[in-house]
């Protein structure tokens, strides 16, 4: 016999009330100071926590249901895609290019947010503000390993994905991300906020999710497009989070303004750096192409970032220092990255190739006023040096910016045949930039980013540049991780496997 | 400004002169030659004089480019820190002031192969 209930079950506004608000507490024997020691030394002023806005009322047990659904989906596509031989169905073994990058420096990232998100969740004094920093917590060490099990299915049959840990922490690449999670990780709870919830989040993630994404389902890569969407659902309520982060800031305090627009400046720059490698993965390492990055950055950075400012713009924000910068950049920063990826090549856990002529041919659609009269006339001398057997491979290495930690390898903003050469010297000692937007970042917290571990000085420091030893250390294998597509071990196992697959002989 | 922090911040450089074996890092660059994507990162005792930092490293770095046998070392324009400035070849790199991650760089205006295609 059923047991007659007595109660009405809560209603939904009570129940967010009595699973967030009510979990909090008045401390009785230690001030908020001594346990939230964290949440003033940044200078950001909060009169009341209790305005905090939660921009999606998700209560703990709502979270885990809808996570768990996405959980079940996602491991019954994986397991299909072992199955069936997934690894078979993408387009060409160039792609897999564009997952190791991912592999290499984005997830780990993933990762770093979710320490950062227990962190912040811990230095906050509002209740509400704790609660969505613990489920975007979760939900960042689900990507990590979400996006690891996706991929480890490749690792069985392709190189590159391997040792992607040592390669986040110890290649010159990747250490794009991995300052900017460092120096998020090691800012205050407020500038954490700005740095992932606005920067990674909302100038990032839309940026990241369109190539990668909807580049994997171009490309055939079903498991990839799986662990996307069950990503994709939880970074539209991380978005929201950061962009309510600010807005309660900017409501709390007249004096938060300069210091919150200090950090999008900041933060804004930092995240356009990383995009760096994604605009190569876009304009040259699909195999079939999504959009152009150019095409990319007018909706998601022009529109969608144009339009957040004009509603920032009430409080008196204004657009980040570095926007026009970036605008002028845009016609250039893939090819840029991507030439210097590929004459660096034998120091990479990816391959690179020389573009074809369509590919080439797509390019110079796609930047007419660009590549055809910057970049086509470098890959074709380049073209040529491998046809005469003498592959380019720029053995100088690379000097490399001390902020965004990238080879130096953008141009004046108005000039794109002229090197940007930013230095300055602090304490007496010189230090090197790709642009002023990264000499602003530096200049302003110097005692932070001398102490950056810059991957190619280290080279030299630690291992007198011995590059045999540098590739052990790093867990890359020469000749099977790194070089040139054409005539790789991924290359070769690709088309054997797949002429297997979709013929009788 | 500085570092907000909870008590005093004192960073710790990490890439001084003493912690690269007796040997420095040179900077050098190639004006309006971006076959090579970024300034080169060169390795070098300051003993070392300036001609065989030139025609050592440097010449074999630049051979890729079309116009990288073509050049003459003696026209060729200097800065270092982005300013005009005249090396003497015969001295060392200390006693021609390029110090620990100074960046020189060259110009060689009559060069142009691989400049932009009109």
């Amino acid at each position: 016999m059923d047991m007659k209930a007595t109660k009405k079950k809560l209603g939904l506004k009570e129940k967010y009330r009595v699973m967030t608000r009510d979990l909090g507490w008045e401390p009785g024997y230690r001030t908020k100071d001594e346990i939230f020691p964290y949440a003033t030394y940044e200078g950001i002023k909060v009169h009341d926590w209790d305005k905090w806005e939660d921009p999606f009322r998700l209560t703990m047990d709502a979270y885990w249901k809808y996570q768990a659904e996405k959980e079940r989906k996602f491991y019954a596509i994986i397991d299909a895609h072992a199955q069936n031989n997934g690894h078979l169905n993408i387009t060409d073994g160039r792609y897999l290019s564009a997952l190791k990058v991912f592999l290499q420096a984005i997830s780990p990232g993933e990762y770093a947010a979710h320490k950062g998100f227990s962190r912040v969740g811990r230095e906050f004094p509002g209740v509400g503000t704790q609660v969505a920093c613990q489920m975007q917590a979760i939900d960042e060490i689900r990507h990590a390993q979400t996006q690891i099990h996706a991929l480890s299915n490749y690792n069985k049959y392709y190189n590159g994905f391997h040792a992607f840990a040592d390669a986040r922490d110890r290649m010159w690449y990747n250490t794009v991300a991995r300052s900017f999670f460092d120096d998020a990780m090691s800012a205050g709870p407020f500038e954490f906020m700005i740095a992932i919830g606005f920067s990674f989040e909302y100038v990032l993630t839309n940026l990241l999710f369109v190539p990668f994404m909807s580049g994997a389902a171009y490309n055939g890569d079903m498991a990839t497009v799986t662990f996307g969407f069950s990503a994709q659902s939880d970074e539209a309520r991380h978005m929201t989070l950061g962009l309510e982060c600010i807005k309660f800031m900017l409501e709390q305090d007249p004096d938060n303004l300069p210091i919150v627009q200090g950090w999008l400046d900041k933060w804004f720059w930092r995240g356009f750096r990383v995009l760096g490698l994604v605009s190569t993965m876009m304009d040259y390492m699909l195999p079939k192409r999504v959009m152009s990055w150019r095409e990319a950055w007018e909706i998601y950075g022009v529109e969608n970032g144009g339009a957040l400012f004009k509603d920032l713009a009430r409080y008196g924000i204004r657009p980040p220092k570095g926007w026009d910068d970036a605008e002028k950049a845009i016609d250039h920063m893939s090819h840029q990255l991507m030439l210097g990826l590929y004459q660096w090549s034998f120091g990479t856990s990816f391959h690179s190739w020389i573009p074809s002529d369509e590919d080439m041919a797509w390019l110079s659609a796609k930047y007419p006023t660009t590549f055809d009269k910057y970049y086509r006339p470098r890959w074709k001398h380049i073209r040529k040096l491998a046809a005469e057997g003498k592959q380019f491979k720029n053995v100088g290495l690379a000097k490399l910016c001390q902020t965004c930690q990238l080879p130096v390898v953008f141009t004046e903003p108005d000039d794109p045949t002229m090197s940007c050469h930013r230095e300055t010297s602090y304490k007496g000692e010189k230090y090197h930039f790709c642009s002023d937007g990264c000499q602003h970042v530096f200049e302003n917290e110097p005692e932070k980013y001398i102490q950056a571990w810059l991957p190619m000085p280290a080279l030299f420091a630690e291992l007198e540049g011995d590059i045999g030893n540098w590739m052990d250390w790093v867990s890359l294998r020469d000749g099977q991780d790194n070089g040139d597509y054409v005539g790789s071990v991924d290359q070769r196992n690709f088309e054997q496997w797949r002429g297997l697959a979709t013929s009788n002989s | 400004m500085t570092v907000a922090a909870t008590k005093e911040y004192v960073g710790v450089a990490r890439d001084r002169v003493e912690n690269f074996n007796g040997k420095q890092l040179v900077y050098a660059s190639w004006d309006h030659h971006l076959l090579f994507a970024a300034p080169f990162l060169l390795y070098a005792a300051p003993q070392m004089s300036f001609r065989e930092l030139v025609e050592g490293p440097l010449t074999a770095l630049v051979q890729p480019d079309p116009d990288g046998a073509a050049i003459d070392w003696t026209q060729v324009e200097w800065l270092k820190s982005n300013q005009p400035w005249t090396p003497d070849f015969e001295r060392s790199l200390a006693d021609n002031g390029i110090g620990h991650k100074d960046q020189i760089r060259f110009r060689t205006p009559n060069l142009t192969t691989l400049a932009v295609a009109a």
